[in-house]
């Protein structure tokens, strides 16, 4: 049996679908706001045969595929800073963000750890300086400056002139290893 | 006598209006500003609701008059010239007077403009740059030495004409201390200017008035107009660095504000911490109210706040800090010790 109405019934129940909006934690649990366990890898090589042991809360995700975050991270990564060495991801007395090398790793959990740990050369330790989920808002923002987020989550305008394509218009550069310290980060000999 | 039910509660309606007494309100001016504002509004529902009362009188007085006299006289097909006149001639008066009435009335409110965005010389000029979701206030003054910030309470002295010069940080927000003067906007990339005197000491209480997200309902603000030597008095105040920690308890909470997130945002002058995108804390025990004139300032509600904003305020941009309980009194004893 053919139903007149069917087919358009249909297409606005198909249109309902996007209703279905990002959901965001306006009141989170303070005693929920502990320091993850990440145990990453910052290079390749390990001794013996064995591959190095990386295990991760697998929280990054969470914070990678929510714009909310995403949109916290590009705040914080002004109010704290991070543009004072790192510059809008392109680097500067910091090595660049925005492109597909690193030194420490790409993921979002070696970004995180080392947001945490500081790295030789400038880097600080951010420990308790910054409250965890913040530094995975931050990390998961670095993600997005090359392209290795879901574009429909991240950034799409600057609070300021655009140095750049936004975050959500880049390319994606997966990551690989390496880069180096630039010059100006070293200390003088 | 039996009165139908329906009206008891419009018999009540005027105790409703026991509520505009008391602060804020926009009908209880305390500056030339506001008394401007006051007046015109007065003046416009006055008239207005006269004019109305008259063109509903009117209307009214026709229908009848018709109903009693269409029986015994009904409508000619056709006006002779000559009585057409009469309304023609009451028509055009009407219409000339609500021309006169109406230019009256833009004439009053446009004067009433001049007064509001004056340009005369004021004696305080106050930067008021507006954030999600609180207000940052900056004393503006010739010497650099003598500029302060502090947030969320703006102090005035009684009779001295200031001025606000508003910006914002993020989104548009508005000013609005309804006691002192109408609202004006915080627009992103510029800069508004409102003028003000205050004519009677008090603690007049403002509100954002422009949408700004979560929790634009607890964006407010307190403007505490007092006698110009307690004002100077209070200026010094808040030109001095932060109050060193006293007790050992204090001492332990300043080593808590400086080793944890507080020194990302906050500033306390005197201390490394110089964080600028929270509010100024140098003399946050000096301030009536905690998180945008949201809660009293007390040892307890400045505890209550850092450990869980987001329970006062959710989706405040103040983060959760993990702190030992013990960390946390300390701290709430050193921030309220910054008188």
């Amino acid at each position: 049996m053919r139903a007149p109405y069917l087919a358009p019934l249909l297409i606005v129940l198909c249109g309902a679908g996007p209703c279905q909006r990002e959901e965001r934690e306006v009141r989170p649990d303070p005693a929920a706001v502990v320091e993850t366990d990440e145990k990453v890898a910052l290079t390749t090589i390990t001794a013996g045969p064995a591959t190095p042991v990386v295990e991760t809360s697998g929280q990054g995700r969470e914070y990678e595929t929510n714009a909310y975050h995403l949109s916290q991270g590009k705040t914080l990564y002004k109010w704290f800073n991070c543009n004072g060495c790192h510059a809008n991801g392109g680097g500067d007395s910091g090595p660049p963000l925005m492109d597909d090398s690193w030194i420490y790793g790409g993921s979002i959990e070696n970004i995180v750890a080392t947001i945490r740990e500081g790295r030789p050369n400038g880097m600080p330790s951010f420990r308790e300086r910054i409250p965890d989920p913040q530094i995975w808002e931050i990390a998961a923002y670095v993600r997005s400056m090359s392209g290795n987020v879901p574009a429909a989550a991240a950034p799409s305008r600057s609070d300021s002139l655009h140095a750049h394509p936004a975050e959500n218009r880049q390319t994606p550069r997966p990551p690989v290893a390496g880069g180096s310290t630039p010059p100006s980060g070293l200390m003088p000999e | 006598m039996q009165h139908p039910t329906w009206t008891r509660p419009l018999l009540a309606l005027p105790f409703l209006l026991a509520g505009c007494a008391g602060w804020p309100s926009a009908l209880d001016p305390k500056g030339p500003t506001a008394a401007d504002l006051a007046w015109l509004i007065q003046l416009f529902t006055v008239l207005l609701g006269v004019i109305w009362l008259l063109v509903v009188l009117a209307v009214g007085l026709v229908v009848f008059r018709r109903r009693w006299t269409a029986a015994a006289m009904p409508m000619p097909k056709a006006v002779h010239p000559s009585e057409e006149r009469r309304p023609t001639v009451i028509v055009m008066a009407l219409v000339v007077a609500t021309c006169i009435t109406v230019l009256v009335l833009t004439g009053l409110s446009f004067a009433g403009q001049q007064r509001l965005f004056g340009v005369d010389e004021p004696a305080v000029t106050i930067q008021v740059t507006g954030h999600q979701w609180w207000w940052e206030v900056r004393y503006q003054d010739g010497d650099p030495s003598r500029v302060f910030t502090t947030a969320n309470e703006i102090h005035v002295p009684v009779g001295l004409s200031i001025r606000l010069v508003l910006e914002s940080d993020d989104v548009i927000h508005s000013f609005w201390v309804p006691n002192l003067a109408g609202k004006q906007d915080l627009v992103p990339g510029q800069q508004n200017q409102l003028g003000f005197t205050v004519t009677e000491p008090g603690i007049y209480r403002g509100q954002c008035a422009e949408f700004c997200g979560l929790q634009h309902a607890h964006m407010g603000i307190i403007v505490v107009a007092e006698s110009e030597p307690a004002f100077r008095a209070w200026q010094e105040a808040q030109i001095r660095p932060g109050k060193l920690p006293e007790t050992a308890e204090q001492r332990q909470g300043m080593q808590v504000f400086l080793s944890h997130a507080c020194v990302m945002c906050h500033a306390v002058r005197g201390t490394p911490a110089g964080g600028r995108t929270g509010p100024d804390l140098t003399h946050v025990g000096s301030r009536r109210h905690l998180a945008a004139a949201t809660l009293p300032l007390t040892r307890g509600s400045l505890a209550a706040w850092i450990a869980d904003p987001h329970g006062i305020k959710p989706g405040v941009n103040m983060p959760i800090v993990p702190l030992a309980s013990d960390e946390l009194n300390s701290l709430a004893a050193y921030l309220e010790g910054l008188k």
